[in-house]
């Protein structure tokens, strides 16, 4: 029994974060927000550290590597605020490979030549559907469609989080885009893929807003003595750490479980995606207010991560549509849906 | 990562769990809180140390299995699982034990253990006095040196004693230097609760039973052989101690598992929606809990500390464990406020409420993250 990462997935998170840490700044995620896309030439650096091609398969030049790696990686992603399309990528990624793998794509996300989006059965919207390369679309039916831009009809959403490029897709299937039928359970796993890249992501930037709030409460002085060494503070702020260790273990599980494909995978990403939300909804609730009014502006940089933090919360199925499915597994009283609706 | 026990391990689990169903009273025990209910659990100890159940994870020479941690884990799960009693020399062999195996000499540990493991003297933590609590650097309890009988004599007052009513013995901090700064000065002794001058007031509990006791001291001469640890040096060791008893020792997740697998069951055999969310709550939290403790054990055995972490331990099953009894009284309705009603659950209750408070309280707790672990500034 061990609930840790190994080393060498260690070893490829580091590599991650400082590559991060350089070459996404706070900065770089204002830059995103102004764009049109928020795909940048730091897509095909991340493709150079390996990032874009995790999920790909080593014959089509990817690193081979799971749910875990990718989770790993993500959680990076949210500390970061990374603006690209990377979970959807790789969601899309894990149904080519799939299905098929032979259609080119693979080789091309791996090397950062082409970011891909995707949208689930029950999915309103997707991430860059406009700028991204390729559309994997899963339909209710189970049938799956390979699609570009050109093939549909784009209305651009605004997200509270302006860095994240929303698209309603209106799609007509046709026989040309159709690339495999029956794939309920295949996209099933998608949608679980995605709802614990999120759930990632979500540990990342409660990482970053806590980060940077203790930092915050150590300078700002108020009545002589710095925030921080206020009781309420403190109590705001361990109440956000305590969150945070709590939902690490879940998430890792929950990769743990996906990875290997366990029965309880469905029931754990759930998991994962409801602790990982109410740490990030705790941290930013928690560290606006701590900000005081500096925290309630776009100036300060707090914002970029409550806004992601807010974004990914109800997007991959909401903690409602989560907790509806661990209380059907649980409790019976409701035939567990395989995907969530969300 | 690896979440699954290796064959050994598993042999372990159903070595434990037969035991366990063919040896666990049918019957609830009364609460060790009554005289009749103590003398009860002081047998059903016995019954398991016999069977060399009592502390899995202690050397054998002392009754143990040499069992690693993650049997310990195991075994706490199966003993939950089981319905087995409460263990009333908890704070013996969870708190104390783990004390007297890093300072205590060789002669304490073949004096103390055999008999604390087998439940024939029962131990008692003595810590808190009225006017040390939260802030246990207060304490005033006092030992002065007797040379002629080679050892001390105690005099002050010890309060909020768990189970101080029947219990044997008392573990707890006594300033030697008064002229010294208060962490300073203070040295751990073991008390013997029949020596002259000691006098037990026993306090009822939210419960009505005794559960606590006022354990006033009165010139109570101990010897030199009950120091642990050196003389003055008394506040380090004691917070060895503690964190025991906010870490992983005193509430494994098998202890939160077994609760919430019944809230689970409560729930099914008569539904009300509006706590479907809150059962699933509790459930999650126990299942989070029992995750959290194998990061935990993962990083131990890699040759890690806890530290100021079982602080955030502490905090999470105190919390969780008063929410799954208010889930599970709000799912019995009308029978939540019965004093025998279904389950012991209106017990657990009341007893889940001073979780918060023992142990060090959670506003101390979470002082001790932000300070400690988050490296914000003292409060002043
Ligand atoms: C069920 C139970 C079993 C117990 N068993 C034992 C036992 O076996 N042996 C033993 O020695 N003791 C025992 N105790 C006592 C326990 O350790 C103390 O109650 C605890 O340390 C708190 O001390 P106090 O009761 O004096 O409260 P106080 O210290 O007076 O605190 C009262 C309130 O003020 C808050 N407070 C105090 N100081 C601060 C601060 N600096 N910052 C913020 N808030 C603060 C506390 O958090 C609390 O909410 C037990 C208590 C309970 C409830």
């Amino acid at each position: 029994m061990r609930l840790a990462y190994t080393e060498d997935q260690e070893l490829f998170r580091d590599t991650v974060r400082d590559f991060l840490a350089d070459r996404c700044t706070t900065a770089d995620v204002r830059a995103a927000w102004a764009a049109d896309t928020a795909i940048s030439a730091r897509w095909v650096e991340l493709a150079k550290v390996g990032v874009t091609g995790i999920v790909v398969p080593e014959e089509h030049d990817g690193l081979g590597m799971g749910d875990e790696e990718l989770a790993a990686v993500l959680v990076e992603a949210g500390r970061a605020a990374l603006p690209e399309p990377l979970l959807e990528s790789a969601v899309a990624a894990g149904l080519f490979a799939e299905f098929a793998p032979d259609a080119g794509w693979l080789a091309e996300i791996a090397a950062g030549r082409a970011a891909a989006s995707v949208l689930l059965p029950g999915q309103r919207l997707a991430v860059e559907a406009a700028a991204a390369d390729v559309l994997v679309i899963g339909l209710a039916d189970g049938d799956l469609h390979v699609a570009t831009p050109a093939d549909c009809v784009l209305t651009a959403q605004r997200s509270v989080d302006r860095s994240r490029k929303l698209f309603t897709v209106d799609f007509t299937p046709t026989a040309r885009t159709l690339v495999a039928s029956d794939t309920q359970r295949a996209l099933a796993r998608a949608a679980d893929r995605g709802a614990l890249g999120a759930a990632a992501q979500l540990l990342g930037l409660t990482r970053r807003m806590l980060d940077t709030t203790v930092e915050y409460a150590k300078q700002r002085v108020q009545r002589g003595v710095p925030i921080g060494s206020h009781q309420s503070v403190q109590h705001h702020l361990a109440n956000v750490l305590i969150k945070l260790e709590f939902a690490r273990p879940v998430v890792l599980r929950a990769a743990y479980s996906l990875a290997r494909d366990l029965p309880s995978a469905a029931r754990d990403v759930s998991m994962a995606k409801i602790y990982a939300g109410e740490a990030a909804d705790l941290a930013a609730r928690n560290c606006l207010q701590v900000h005081g009014a500096i925290g309630y502006t776009e100036e300060h940089d707090l914002h970029l991560f409550m806004k992601r933090a807010w974004a990914l919360g109800t997007a991959w199925g909401d903690a409602g549509v989560h907790r509806d499915r661990i209380a059907a597994d649980l409790l019976g009283d409701a035939p567990a849906p395989p995907t969530p609706a969300f | 990562m690896d979440l699954e026990f290796t064959e050994q391990e598993q042999e372990f689990r159903r070595e434990a769990r037969a035991w366990l169903t063919a040896n666990v009273p049918a019957e609830r025990l009364p609460s060790m809180d009554t005289r009749e209910g103590f003398e009860a659990h002081r047998a059903w100890e016995r019954k398991l140390f016999d069977a060399r159940w009592a502390v899995v994870s202690w050397p054998r020479e002392y009754g143990g299995r040499e069992a690693g941690l993650t049997e310990w884990l195991i075994f706490e799960e199966e003993y939950y699982r089981a319905g087995a009693p409460g263990r009333v020399s908890q704070n013996g062999i969870f708190l104390f034990a783990p004390t007297l195996f890093e300072f205590g000499t060789r002669e304490q540990q073949d004096r103390y253990l055999p008999a604390m493991a087998a439940g024939e003297e029962i131990w008692v933590q003595g810590w808190s006095e009225p006017e040390a609590g939260s802030d246990l650097a207060n304490v005033r309890s006092r030992a002065e040196r007797d040379e002629e009988r080679g050892g001390w004599r105690l005099s002050g007052q010890k309060i909020w004693s768990s189970r101080g009513t029947w219990g044997h013995r008392l573990f707890g901090l006594f300033r030697t230097d008064p002229q010294a700064q208060r962490h300073r000065g203070l040295t751990y002794f073991m008390v013997d609760l029949a020596a002259e001058g000691v006098t037990v007031r026993p306090i009822p509990q939210l419960d009505g039973e005794p559960g606590f006791a006022e354990v006033f001291l009165d010139d109570v001469f101990v010897p030199d052989a009950d120091v642990l640890g050196g003389v003055d040096e008394g506040w380090k060791i004691m917070i060895a101690t503690t964190g025991s008893e906010r870490g992983l020792n005193l509430r494994s997740p098998g202890r939160f598992a077994a609760p919430a697998n019944r809230l689970i069951e409560l729930y099914k055999r008569d539904p009300r929606p509006a706590e479907r969310d809150a059962v699933v709550r509790a459930w999650m939290d126990a299942d989070a809990y029992r995750l959290f403790t194998f990061g935990t054990v993962t990083k131990l055995q890699a040759g890690g500390a806890i530290g100021a972490d079982s602080s955030i331990n502490k905090v999470f099953w105190s919390e969780m464990d008063v929410e799954l009894h208010a889930t599970a009284l709000r799912l019995l309705g009308e029978a939540g406020e019965l004093d025998d009603g279904d389950g012991g659950w209106l017990d657990g209750f009341l007893f889940a409420l001073g979780g918060p408070i023992y142990a060090g309280t959670n506003e101390i707790q979470r002082n001790t993250i932000a300070e400690r672990i988050l490296g914000l500034p003292r409060a002043k």
